[in-house]
């Protein structure tokens, strides 16, 4: 690993660019497509170098949308994305953090039973229950709302789990400490724990809005309103057009603004991200 | 300030383990008292019980005049220092300073008035705005010491607060603790497994084994007059001698030799013999105690003979002058010997 050998060199760096070339090149390809013309796709050939239609092409998905295809335009989809990945993402972590305190900070009657049924249904993904739920939400009125659209991803086994391990290396005598002091469990909570608790969370912020905002097939599922259309499932609908060519041009812009906010999220708490994975600061 | 007051204090865990069994125990307003023995011999638990860490499973706690059996950690008005300091990482030294008494809704000129005594005393004034993990180890147990002392509490207890620290460390913070607690005159309880450490803190030494108190007294009391066998062996570096012997009219037969007993009165029978190795003096004419050196230890200040009566480790202090040689004599003043009760382990006389 320290040696230093040309050869080694030249070799890690070619499996690292070929790596990088496998994931970049798609996004290229969609960047480049969505700055030409309709036409440029008709030979069946995708261009490899950029055209001159960047402006019009965003112009036109943000503002009015390809109407023929019964998506809404981009900014609103984009927009109820947003506001599903948020909530997903912010419910997920409170609702985990609050359970993963109760389990390891009190004793009361059948904890180790709450903690084993919430490990199990990490066994249980919205797609194995799907139609139950959906069964659900339909009968509490939740079709074709943002909290439809949320509340039944919000429950997360991974998340609490992680936040049990991470309290279970927090020495007991802080908490212990805290008591002498006289803070109450809810105040230990929320100046000991949280603050201990902010790389962490950051790290599972990242990972959950990603989560939220990939999500397909249970938006498609509950929006019958163009309102609540979320960016994913609307790429779909753009691309599957009857009687006519995709304007792929058009579908690739929309992929290029969907594919972006997460990569801002990852770019912007990247720091924190890592350091929520590999360093506890205690 | 206050007494504490503990009338046959228990602890059992479920499945019938008692980690403290009957303490009773009075510590006088001021007092500085050091609860020491073995690990798992309850000491740590019994503090914690006091601090109100640990539910009391029998027997009743006081401070002052209060019981506190069923009290909060936080209203029992004790100030506790941990181990591992269990300063709060994320907050400055002076936010962990002031956590206690924000949270008492102590007012904020009062708060950092406070602090900025306590840590003018322990003089760690320059460190106020650094992160715990900034600081070395001693500096960190200054600010967990000034944690308990900006809250001018009844009592102090200290959880084995010292043995984080390297040696030399450990001299310096030990002395700091006492001149601390007898500038404040606050009571204070202090665990440790360290008989050194006892020995020097304590007014009073309360010796625990198996959750039982062993002997309770000043440190010199303690040493000079070991109840028992475990409180001899306990105390003292090194640990007294201690050999199987029988007493025969007014000699006392160790292995193949006798040694006078002089004026002391012990009962007929096997008994066990304890004497501390600084006094068995150096004897040509009527020495009596003959022992093979098995090997010298050299500790500058002097030596230590060990070798071995009847298969039983003695170990024997010697000038550093001595001169090696294969076989040592010495003689014991009666005055200086312990004996115990053979099977039992309680002190004789």
């Amino acid at each position: 690993m320290v040696e230093n050998r040309p050869i080694l060199d030249f070799l890690t760096h070619a499996v690292l660019i070929i790596g990088i070339a496998f994931i970049a090149f798609p996004l290229y390809l969609a960047f480049v497509a969505s700055t030409h013309e309709q036409t440029a796709f008709t030979s069946g050939v995708i261009p490899v170098l950029p055209g001159n239609q960047l402006i019009e092409n965003y112009t036109i998905m943000l503002g009015t949308g390809i109407s023929t295809s019964g998506a809404p335009p981009l900014s609103l989809m984009l927009r109820n994305s947003l506001i599903m990945a948020l909530s997903i993402a912010f419910g997920k972590i409170i609702i985990s953090i609050l359970s993963a305190y109760a389990i390891v900070y009190f004793r009361f009657p059948f904890r180790m039973a709450a903690f084993w049924i919430i490990f199990i249904t990490l066994m249980l993904p919205v797609e194995v229950r799907i139609i139950p739920t959906f069964k659900v939400v339909a009968d509490l009125g939740m079709l074709n709302s943002y909290a439809g659209l949320s509340i039944p991803l919000i429950a997360s086994a991974t998340a609490t789990f992680l936040f049990r391990q991470f309290f279970l290396t927090v020495p007991e005598e802080l908490m212990e400490a805290a008591r002498v002091d006289g803070a109450g469990p809810l105040r230990f909570f929320r100046d000991i724990l949280l603050p201990l608790s902010r790389t962490n969370i950051a790290a599972l912020f990242v990972i959950l809005f990603i989560y939220g905002w990939n999500q397909y097939v249970w938006p498609l599922l509950i929006t019958t309103k163009v309102e609540y259309y979320t960016v994913v499932m609307g790429i779909k609908r753009m691309a599957a057009v009857s009687d006519a060519e995709p304007q792929w041009h058009l579908v690739m812009a929309a992929v290029v603004l969907a594919a972006l906010p997460p990569v801002l999220v990852v770019v912007f708490m990247q720091r924190l991200f890592i350091k929520g994975l590999t360093e506890t600061e205690k | 300030m206050a007494a504490i007051g503990l009338s046959n204090v228990s602890k059992s865990y479920p499945g019938g383990t008692m980690a403290v069994d009957g303490v009773s125990l009075l510590v006088a307003d001021g007092e500085f008292i050091v609860l020491v023995g073995p690990s798992g011999c309850g000491k740590s638990t019994l503090l914690r019980m006091v601090a109100g860490l640990e539910t009391v499973t029998g027997g009743e706690i006081r401070i002052g005049d209060r019981l506190v059996n069923k009290v909060e950690p936080a209203d029992r008005d004790i100030a506790m220092v941990f181990q591992n300091y269990a300063l709060y990482p994320h907050m400055s030294v002076r936010q962990n300073m002031a956590y206690g008494l924000k949270n008492r809704g102590t007012d904020k000129t009062e708060i950092a008035r406070r602090v900025t005594e306590a840590s003018g005393i322990l003089q760690i004034s320059e460190y106020l705005d650094r992160k715990p993990r900034q600081l070395s180890g001693g500096q960190r147990q200054r600010v967990a010491m000034g944690r308990a002392i900006v809250r001018d509490p009844k009592a102090f207890l200290f959880d084995e607060p010292l043995s984080n620290l390297d040696a030399k460390l450990r001299v310096e913070m030990r002395g700091e603790i006492r001149l601390l607690q007898r500038r404040l005159g606050t009571t204070a309880i202090y665990v440790t497994h360290d008989q050194l450490e006892a020995m020097t803190l304590a007014d009073r030494l309360v010796v625990l084994n198996k959750g039982k108190i062993e002997q309770i007294g000043t440190p010199i009391e303690v040493y000079g007059k070991p109840q028992s066998v475990f409180v001899a062996s306990f105390i003292g570096s090194p640990a007294m001698n201690l050999i199987n012997a029988s007493v025969a009219g007014n000699e006392l037969r160790l292995g193949e030799m006798t040694l006078p007993l002089g004026e002391r009165v012990i009962p007929q029978g096997p008994v066990t013999l304890g004497f501390r190795a600084e006094d068995a003096k150096p004897a040509i004419s009527g020495a009596n105690l003959r022992l093979k050196a098995a090997y010298v230890e050299e500790l500058g200040s002097g030596k230590l003979l060990h070798s071995f009566v009847d298969g039983q480790r003695v170990v024997v202090w010697l000038a550093p002058d001595t001169q090696a040689q294969e076989i040592f004599t010495f003689s014991i003043d009666p005055s200086k010997m312990h004996f115990f009760d053979h099977s039992s382990g309680k002190r004789l006389t």
